[in-house]
């Protein structure tokens, strides 16, 4: 079982803002793993970059522990912190290259700190630019760099100290969605091949798609729902899950989703299931057409998932033979009460809500 | 006068000027910079906040600037001569100037530094960068180009406080203006003064604006 790199015990920031006190985490408990690509989700305001800040201590928690590699970094000394933040290194939104310097020189600068040679750090930083693919940019200062050549600037900085986690805060953020992709899959590349963990934060959930192996939902400072990003895929149980990972259902005007048709049934297709023709077949089979409300592919790192809201016959009789089939087909379902908003239930049945 | 004796005068002069603003310049930014530094560093969003520290030195740094020169220059006279010796003359000078100058540079220091983005030093510090560090190789770097326009500005500054300083016996250009051109009425050294400051102020503006220039690596 791999160890955890990162681990926060029951991690509270407050902020003293003048118009009273800001809770922006409240007892957070976050273990990553070692080789992780860990996505944090939420919406604006969430807490996330609080979170992120809090593994690096770039934000001092008011409560709680921060662990990374089994060492406790809250309440080190500065110098002492200093070496730990050598092996976390950080990108940004914003990207923070330092302007007066060229490429190389931004990727020199975190060997430069940690006191290398300048021929080997130079030597360094060369070789990351390849990894980056940006080789002929070397000497290109970052007022001459598009968004996403910047980035790759950042990461090859990122890269430069040999860390063993890097901390995205809306790396991808600031990017349109072609240069989004290829810095994603740039970082996939790294999380794979390198080993290096991923903490990446987000308020897209096609960034934890294409990304992350594990994610956890937040939500007014607090994590409302983790785990494998296949599981909360299937089976978000919580409404904030389910409004960030279908946030299509809920923006477009759905009123046949919503309201008065009766007999919905909420699909969720896996890997078995996604790439076969059930629905067809079942129709085919038992030879009632069903209404299809809502449908929805998508890709989890590399496997096929899939959504869907069908309206059964209103025949009781056909409606039971059409669920016994997908129940033999291995589709999982689950029934959506008339009148019910679609983010209210859950894949697997209405299950416990998760305690906000 | 002849042209001769005028010209060695002028000679004199403007040599005396540019040494009391050289040197003045040169003190005040070894006091300055350090103070302005300090007032960023120990700011609430500082990288190492000293809030009394900030409070005093930021009071400290108004109020001196508040005082205007020529009456701060007459007020401390009295010390100056006690301290070096004379009241008088291109030392007496220099050293008012840098009493004057010196805030005002730590002020410029302070707003050059202001404009560094704070999402770098962030950057630095998640590096592990210690504040020294980031304090030389973030923000003095960074803020280089508006740190060169700011000295600039506070050369051609201390360049007027020194020919202020003329006309109560400081020697330099401003004490030929007042000696030559006003008290023996000859209009032609006065004017002939104020051409010299002029062509000496165009001259520091565009060493400035040069050398920032080309020190500046945003280049679009
Ligand atoms: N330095 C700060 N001072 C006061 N409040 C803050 C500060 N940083 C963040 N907050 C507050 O904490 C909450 C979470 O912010 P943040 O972590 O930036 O959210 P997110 O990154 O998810 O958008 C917000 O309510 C925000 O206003
Ligand atoms: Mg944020």
């Amino acid at each position: 079982m791999a160890e955890n790199i990162i681990s926060l015990q029951g991690v509270t920031k407050e902020f003293t803002t003048k118009s009273g006190p800001v809770v922006a985490l409240r007892d957070i408990n976050l273990d990553i793993e070692r080789g992780d690509s860990y996505g944090i989700i939420g919406l604006s305001g969430a807490g996330k970059s609080t979170l992120v800040r809090t593994i690096n201590l770039l934000e001092e928690p008011t409560e709680g522990k921060v662990l990374f590699d089994g060492r406790v970094l809250t309440g080190l000394k500065s110098k002492e912190l200093n070496l730990q933040r050598r092996k976390i290194s950080m990108i940004f939104q914003q990207f923070n290259l330092l302007m007066q310097r060229d490429a190389v020189g931004n990727i020199c600068f975190p060997l430069e700190i940690a006191g290398v040679p300048k021929a080997e750090a130079v030597a360094k930083a060369e070789e990351l630019l390849k990894v980056v693919d940006l080789e002929e940019r070397a000497h290109s200062y970052p007022s001459q760099l598009s968004g996403g050549q910047k980035q790759r600037v950042a990461i090859a900085r990122a890269l430069a100290s040999d860390p063993e986690v890097i901390l995205c805060d809306e790396a991808t953020s600031a990017l349109d969605p072609k240069t989004t992709r290829s810095i994603l899959t740039l970082l996939r590349k790294i999380n794979e091949e390198r080993g290096i963990t991923l903490v990446v934060i987000t308020h897209e959930m096609g960034v934890i798609k294409q990304l992350c192996n594990k994610v956890a939902v937040i939500e007014g400072g607090e994590i409302v729902e983790r785990g494998p990003v296949k599981e909360i895929f299937a089976n978000p149980k919580t409404k904030a899950a389910r409004k960030l990972f279908f946030p299509d259902a809920g923006e477009r005007e759905m009123p046949h989703v919503r309201t008065a048709v009766k007999n919905r049934l909420r699909l969720a297709f896996n890997e078995q299931t996604a790439y076969k023709p059930i629905i067809a077949n079942m129709i085919l089979e038992i030879g009632e057409p069903v209404n299809m409300l809502y449908a929805n592919m998508d890709a989890l790192l590399d496997e096929q998932k899939g959504q869907m809201v069908i309206a059964l016959s209103d025949d009781k009789e056909i409606a039971e033979k059409q669920k016994a089939y997908l129940m033999k087909e291995g589709v999982n379902f689950t029934e959506i009460p008339e009148d019910s908003d679609y983010y209210d239930y859950p894949v697997n049945g209405p299950e416990e809500e998760v305690s906000e | 006068m002849d042209a001769q004796t005028l010209l060695k005068l002028l000679g004199e002069g403007t040599v005396q000027t540019l040494i009391m603003t050289l040197v003045g310049t040169l003190v005040s930014y070894m006091i300055g910079l350090p103070v302005g530094v300090s007032l960023i560093t120990s700011s609430p969003n500082g990288i190492r906040p000293m809030p009394v520290y900030n409070k005093v030195m930021g009071f400290i740094v108004n109020v001196i600037r508040s005082m205007p020169f020529l009456i701060l220059m007459i007020a401390f006279m009295p010390y100056i001569r006690i301290l070096i010796g004379t009241g008088i003359g291109t030392a007496a000078t220099t050293a008012a100037l840098i009493l004057a100058a010196w805030p005002f540079v730590a002020r410029m220091v302070e707003q050059s530094l202001l404009e560094v983005d704070p999402g770098v030093i962030e950057a630095a510090q998640a590096m592990g960068a210690s504040n020294m560090q980031i304090i030389r190789k973030v923000l003095l770097l960074e803020a280089r180009p508006s740190l060169l326009n700011g000295a600039a500005v506070a050369t051609i500054t201390i360049l007027g406080y020194s020919a202020m300083a003329g006309t109560l016996g400081g020697g330099g250009l401003g004490d030929i203006a007042i000696r030559f051109g006003h008290y023996r009425f000859q209009p032609t050294v006065m004017w002939i003064t104020i051409i010299v400051l002029v062509v000496l102020v165009q001259i520091m503006q565009e060493i400035g604006i040069r050398v920032a220039a080309k020190l500046d690596n945003r280049i679009n």
